[in-house]
């Protein structure tokens, strides 16, 4: 040290020097101070990556240094977050480098008492075997004389938190191996929007996006607690609160979105049907629906059969009901003379009447119309007759008139609990912020999708958007909030029972069913669908590559046939009777987070082998060892014959692959470093389980296995013999018989020249390009952002904008303009890729007897619906009623006012002694279960609790399972705050801390007071933070559109204390069922 | 030359560099109550988790600003008209002003559904206040808390050997002990980050942007703005704490809009920096002393010339 330095390091020089005296500021500053760095700064690498938890899909930067990950944060350049994250993407780094995740193999023999470490190549060989022999072993070449190729022996779950490549894996490989039971969160959360948006619009996913809730005059949040399970898309509803908008939470609770509305309106669960029905009824008897929009783009003036009965003439029932079937004939809904299919839910409905009478064509060839002669007089396509003055009793607006005329203010405040003027006002911020130069836009997510009229919820309120004409537009539309990062991909690439990629339905079996009759039987003469064919051929292709030839019908018969639901409930109550024998649980957690948790863990301890793939030992895991049956005495440990592997799996760090988001979007990210241990992705997983499999089967003459023999199942493979992920994308996007990547669907054929694995992902991989990985910053771009990744499909942001211009294509107004005409350049521009065939001109009429896409006139703005215009009724595709019906729930304290009918006639009950519903209102016994019970997410956690109750920054701010509860009914049942409840109904009893909280409001119902109990559903008994699952309440209770369940609205009753240990845990259930009377036929009433 | 003279004459940025002073705004009236900054803070500066406590305090579970707590989210559940944006967040006129301070009634302990007004619940990222008059540094022996070239206040780890004078001299309670390792711990404004032009991780994470970073002053200009928005909409009891300079801690560095009194939310209302008599004091003692001194050699001058 020099001389001088020694001098200028001196205190008192440097506090004379520094102007700093006291020795307070930088002169204080020491050594270790002066270096300090960001670790961002002085990491080695910055990967670009998407949270893994809800579906808003934030952009991260994930920070690797010396091949450590070291700090995970938003990325600014994104246009959906602006760089934010809420509490769990913040936490992300804990959960991906925490020391909860495991990575070794684990091995449970059957009967064994406790988990062995096993080597991670003898685990795959072993879940090879185990899959082989129990597929043959369960093989099913027919079922009732119909072939149907397939096995029941087979299940699995989840693929919401996964990659979209590694669904696509599952679902290929195990529809191969003729495994029909693949299921994932999408069943459980948001098929209702499938059914309910797809009938309505034409496609089942949100129809705008977040961040263009900007836009929106007026923000109605229903069915969603946005703020809090979606709080970083939030940020868009405080945008537009800022620039003026009214926003307004519909919700049993007041939660942490009703804090930042201007109105909360406090609702009975389960009667929201009855409430947007009385908004329905306002817009209509008020005249206040937007005409020109009504007039152009819907069926309003639709002419609908005479076999048609509204439910207001058969007291709750539509026409063509069978008390014996407990299924309606649809036939008897269709539009006068002609038979439409619908562009979503049951594809089926007509086949057998439409492929009958397509050969019937066929063999006179008296037709030269592509439309076909339909049954009963009715035509396979064609346009309806029309009254374009909307008069004609029939048309489609006098029906709905006429079914929501009793939906009154009054009958709206008796039955869902709402004063009238609270009402009075919802619907004038809704009128007046809706016409040609304003906009509203509804939010919902599982508070209406979880019911047993699930998807007739979405239905409502697609109806209603409609009717005020903000399909379309911007500020506009219906967003369906997703919860899993990659839900709405595990949707379009599907891992679930009904559909193929693309929602291609999965084909029912039927008597010598060919590709062409399956073609002609579920899709639509008019617009997008038409093409089925095409989409279906490359699908076969991309799976069967060069042994799909034209000869073979594309090896169409390789699909293995559905025969009624094989939803994950029905897999369960399969399970329980020995059918199902073998289940895979990849990334999902039913013992806690599906209805009827303890029937979902019987059927598990019925099962010859279970495979879990996930972070930690979730309770899907230990079931067996210290689930609630064991502690019960119910089940013994040695006892359970279910062979138990559990796999670790690969953060999102870990892997590359793509997510697609609430929006629609599909977002790459990369793999930051490589999965340690024994974890892998479970594309690895699949992959090498396929191979595998393929390698034992390897010279096999037996017919079952050609499917998997002839697979294309050939990825190149990276680091750690992980397949490369890009690949698997680049086979979704699909080629030409040249292997060039296809930039756009329209390119695709039914010759058997292209190859596709989803064709509405087709265009992701334009121009070989990866474009879900493009991140162009949102600050260079409006705010669609279309160069920020890639939506589906064809890169369109909001859906049907086309409706956004006037049938002459000319905005409704400067102030909503999205997409418009360009006369001079005959073509559609705007601001998003249009949602419409770029030169189709909006004066475009189509000629006589024209079908297909060419069927489509210049003013039919919903492009995949047979006839072009948005349903306010559905003459097609749902199994229980054209248009959405107030039916009280399941279990319900209150009798329907609206009808004799009580509950959905149609929805999917079990009767089984491990799912017993409640008495009926009113009869001996209904009084025992006085409260409504409603479910929820907390911002704090995660669904059913894997990524959430293991980490322990997030489970230190919400530790322990609560019920929220009004102070009146704590008064009442004698409960304390900060105390225990035990919550109980005829399937389980639970416990729960108790809040007590203004929050939860009672309500006025039916001249009684009725109180609510909040129950946040993340807890278990597993991992850091525990507590009892609120699943375990629940009953197996299904909409018959979609077999979701319902769990929105049940009722319960509540004491105060903890609930019983051991077997008098089933004791306390059993004397519950025993005084309200319950048997296997109560609650079973049609 | 940005010499932030609010202090008394005590510079709180670096002079002779063009520093601004740094800070944080945070707007409580779109605070969501989501705790990502209580998560961001944690991941970034490594702190550790603070065991699973059960509060049944609205939906508040860590209680507090503590020393592994640097972001703590205060929940309050009012009966108080809902914020809407037409009527105003204001109470009716005349109507007596609930301070809100804590009651021993359990909630909902003197309520009837009838009598059920309308509610609100009010959701407030707390941190440390940065204060221009910061009485942790002026009583700290050490050098372990120090102003930095930011204007902010900081504890260097490797410097404080846990005294703990800090804790008591903070007039909002922020500065505290870590149990198991002895040195006290608080907010450092993400120093580490600052240096190298990133903003604090709670403000980068913050969904709805109710913490915002930036220099203090444009931050002041953009809070009474909001405020100013905020009333004409009718949110009539929107008001600034901590930004005022002429306050008791010379204005904070961190300072907050509140739809309420700042008891409410678990604030002190007027806020002293508990060193403010300690120049007078030492006046006087100075005083004491020199008459002292001066008695004293009086006596002994006096003795001689006798």
């Amino acid at each position: 040290m020099g001389m001088r330095t020694w001098i200028e390091s001196w205190p008192v020089y440097r506090q004379i020097r520094e102007r700093d005296p006291l020795g307070r500021a930088t002169t204080a500053k020491s050594a270790r101070s002066a270096e300090l760095r960001s670790r961002t700064a002085t990491a080695d690498r910055v990967v670009k990556s998407v949270c893994p938890f809800c579906a808003v899909g934030c952009a991260q930067n994930v920070y690797v240094r010396d091949e450590e990950v070291v700090q995970i944060e938003g990325d600014p350049d994104s246009p959906i977050s602006r760089g934010r994250l809420c509490p769990k993407g913040a936490a992300s780094l804990q959960l991906t480098t925490g020391e909860s995740r495991r990575h070794t193999v684990l091995y449970r023999p059957p009967y064994g008492r406790d988990w062995q470490e096993l080597d991670l190549d003898t685990a795959m060989e072993m879940v090879a075997d185990r899959v082989i022999r129990t597929r043959r072993e369960k093989w099913e070449d027919e079922q009732d004389g119909l072939r149907v190729a397939r096995t029941m022996g087979i299940a699995s779950l989840g693929g919401a938190t996964l990659d979209n490549e590694e669904n696509y894996l599952i679902k290929k490989l195990l529809t191969a191996l003729g495994v029909v039971q693949v299921e994932n969160q999408a069943r459980v959360c948001h098929s209702s929007t499938v059914a309910g948006l797809g009938t309505s619009f034409g496609r089942g996913g949100a129809t705008t996006l977040m961040q263009d809730q900007q836009h929106s005059d007026c923000i109605i949040i229903e069915g969603s607690n946005y703020a809090e399970a979606h709080p970083v898309g939030f940020q868009w509803v405080m945008e537009a609160k800022a620039r003026g908008a009214v926003v307004i939470h519909v919700d049993p609770r007041f939660s942490r979105t009703s804090a930042l509305a201007d109105m909360h309106v406090p609702i009975r669960a389960g009667t929201d049907i009855a409430f947007l029905g009385g908004v329905i009824n306002h817009v209509i008897s008020n005249e206040k629906y937007f005409y020109d929009y009504l007039r152009t783009f819907t069926n309003a003036a639709s002419i609908v059969s005479e076999d048609f009965r509204d439910t207001e003439d058969l007291d709750g029932l539509f026409s063509g009901f069978s008390e014996d079937t407990r299924s309606y004939d649809s036939t008897m809904w269709r539009y006068e003379g002609v038979d439409v299919a619908p562009a979503s839910g049951k594809r089926d409905q007509h086949y057998e009447a439409r492929v009958e009478d397509e050969s019937a064509v066929r063999a006179s060839e008296t037709s030269e119309r592509p439309e076909k002669h339909g049954s009963g007089g009715a035509v396979i396509g064609g346009d309806p007759a029309e009254d374009p003055t909307l008069t004609h009793p029939r048309c489609v607006f006098q029906i709905l008139k006429r079914h929501y005329e009793r939906y009154t203010p009054e009958m709206v405040e008796e039955i869902c609990g709402i004063p009238r003027d609270m009402f009075l006002r919802v619907c004038d911020h809704l009128t007046e912020n809706s016409g040609r130069d304003r906009t509203s836009v509804f939010c919902y997510a599982v508070g209406w999708t979880q019911h047993t009229v699930g998807s007739q919820y979405i239905r409502a309120a697609s109806i209603l958007q409609l009717l005020l004409g903000n399909i379309g537009r911007p500020g506009g539309g219906i967003q369906a909030l997703r919860g899993h990062a990659s839900i709405q991909g595990s949707s379009d690439v599907p891992t679930l029972f009904d559909v193929l990629p693309g929602y291609i339905p999965m084909p029912h079996a039927h008597e010598e069913q060919t590709l062409d009759d399956f073609v002609v039987g579920t899709s639509p003469i008019k617009g997008f669908w038409s093409n089925m064919k095409s989409y279906t051929v490359s699908l076969l292709k991309a799976w069967w590559g060069d042994k799909a030839t034209e000869d073979n019908d594309f090896c169409f018969d390789y699909l293995p046939r559905l025969t009624g639901s094989h939803s994950t409930y029905d897999t369960v109550m399969e399970q329980m009777e020995g059918v199902c024998k073998g289940y895979f649980l990849m990334g999902e957690n039913p013992a806690v987070g599906s209805a009827n948790t303890r029937a979902q863990r019987l059927g598990m301890a019925n099962l010859d082998w279970l495979v879990v793939r996930d972070f930690s030992l979730i309770e899907s895991a230990t079931w067996w060892k210290d689930g609630p049956e064991i502690q019960s005495g119910e089940l013994r440990t040695e006892d359970i014959g279910t062979e138990m592997f559990f796999f670790p799996a690969a953060s999102h760090t870990e892997k590359s692959g793509t997510f697609t988001n609430t929006n629609r979007t599909l977002q790459w990210h990369d793999r930051a470093v490589p999965p340690k241990g024994d974890a892998r992705s479970d594309l690895w997983f699949m992959y090498h389980l396929g191979r595998i499999i393929r390698e034992k089967l390897a010279g096999s003459t037996d017919p079952i296995d050609r499917p998997v023999l002839d697979l294309t199942w050939d990825y190149p493979l990276e680091e750690g013999d992980e397949p490369d992920a890009a690949a698997v994308l680049a086979e979704i996007n699909g080629h030409d018989a040249d292997g060039n990547h296809l930039n756009r669907y329209t390119q695709l054929r039914d010759d058997g020249s292209t190859r596709c694995g989803c064709w509405i992902y087709c265009g992701v991989y334009a121009d070989g390009v990866n474009q879900a990985a493009r991140r162009k910053p949102a600050s260079e771009q409006d705010w669609l952002s279309t160069e920020w990744a890639w939506s589906w499909p064809d890169n369109r942001r909001i859906l049907y904008n086309r409706a956004s211009a006037d049938r002459d294509g000319n905005p409704w107004s400067p102030r909503k303009a999205l997409v418009w005409w360009d006369a001079e350049n005959g073509r559609w521009t705007g601001h998003d890729t249009p949602d419409f065939e770029r030169d189709k001109s909006p004066g475009y009429r189509p000629p006589e007897g024209a079908g297909g896409v060419d069927a489509l006139s210049g003013t039919d703005a919903f492009i995949m619906q047979a006839d072009g215009k948005g349903w306010l009724y559905a003459p097609a595709g749902l199994n229980d009623g054209p248009m959405p019906t107030h039916y009280e729930p399941q279990d319900t304290p209150f009798a329907n006012l609206l009808y004799h009918q009580q509950r959905n006639p149609t929805r999917f009950v079990y009767p089984h002694e491990a799912n017993r519903y409640h008495p009926n209102p009113g009869t001996p016994g209904s009084s025992i279960f006085p409260y409504v019970v409603t479910t929820y997410r907390l911002t704090e956690h995660f669904t059913a609790g894997g990524m959430s109750r293991w980490t322990p920054y997030l489970s230190e701010l919400q530790p322990e399972f609560f019920c929220e509860v009004g102070p009146e009914l704590a008064a009442e049942r004698g409960l304390s705050h900060g105390d225990w409840a035990t919550i109980v109904t005829a399937r389980n009893a639970i416990e729960a801390r108790v809040l007590i909280t203004d929050r939860m409001a009672p309500l006025r119902v039916q001249g009684r007071t009725i109180h609510q109990i909040g129950l946040p559903y993340h807890w278990g008994p597993n991992g850091y933070s525990v507590g009892d699952s609120t699943n375990e309440l629940f009953p197996i209770a299904l909409d018959p559109n979609v077999h979701i369940q319902e769990v929105k609205a049940v009722t319960a009753d509540i004491q105060p204390g903890r609930r019983p240990r051991g077997a008098d845990r089933r004791g306390l259930v059993r004397s519950y069922q025993h005084s309200a009377g319950i048997t296997e036929r109560t609650g079973m009433e049609v | 030359m940005a010499i932030n003279e609010e202090a008394g004459g005590q510079p709180v940025t670096a002079p002779g560099t063009d520093q601004p002073r740094m800070g944080f705004f945070t707007d409580t009236s779109v605070c969501i109550g989501c705790k990502a900054c209580e998560v961001a803070c944690k991941e970034w500066n490594m702190i550790p988790e603070d065991g699973l406590d059960f509060t049944a305090m609205s939906f508040d579970n860590s209680g507090g600003l503590g020393a592994d707590t640097w972001r703590h989210v205060t929940f309050v559940e009012q009966r108080e008209p809902l914020g809407h944006q037409e009527t105003g967040v204001g109470r009716p006129e005349g109507a007596p002003v609930d301070l809100g301070m804590p009651s021993f009634e359990r909630p909902g302990d003197s309520t009837g559904a009838d009598e059920r007004g309308e509610f609100r619940w009010l959701m407030s990222s707390d941190v440390c206040k940065h204060c221009t008059s910061a009485a942790c540094l002026d009583v700290c022996p050490t050098g372990a808390l120090f102003r930095t070239e930011y204007g902010t206040v900081v504890v260097q780890e490797d410097i404080c050997n846990g005294c703990g004078y800090c804790v008591p001299a903070c007039p909002y309670g922020v500065i505290d002990k870590r149990q198991d390792d002895g040195r006290v711990w608080k907010c450092t404004l993400c120093y580490d980050r600052l240096g190298d032009g990133l903003e604090p991780a709670c403000a980068k994470a913050c969904p709805t942007d109710s913490i915002q970073f930036g220099e203090l002053d444009e931050l002041r200009e953009r809070a009474n703005e909001r405020v100013r928005d905020l009333r004409e909409a009718g949110v009539s009891s929107a008001r600034l704490y901590g930004e005022d300079p002429r306050d008791g801690v010379g204005g904070a560095g961190a300072f907050f809009l509140l739809l309420d009194e700042p008891e409410v939310y678990g604030l002190p209302p007027d806020p002293v920096v508990t060193t403010r008599d300690l120049p007078s004091m030492w006046r006087y003692a100075g005083v004491a002393a020199v008459t002292l001194l001066a008695g004293v050699s009086a006596t002994f001058l006096g003795r001689r010339t006798r």
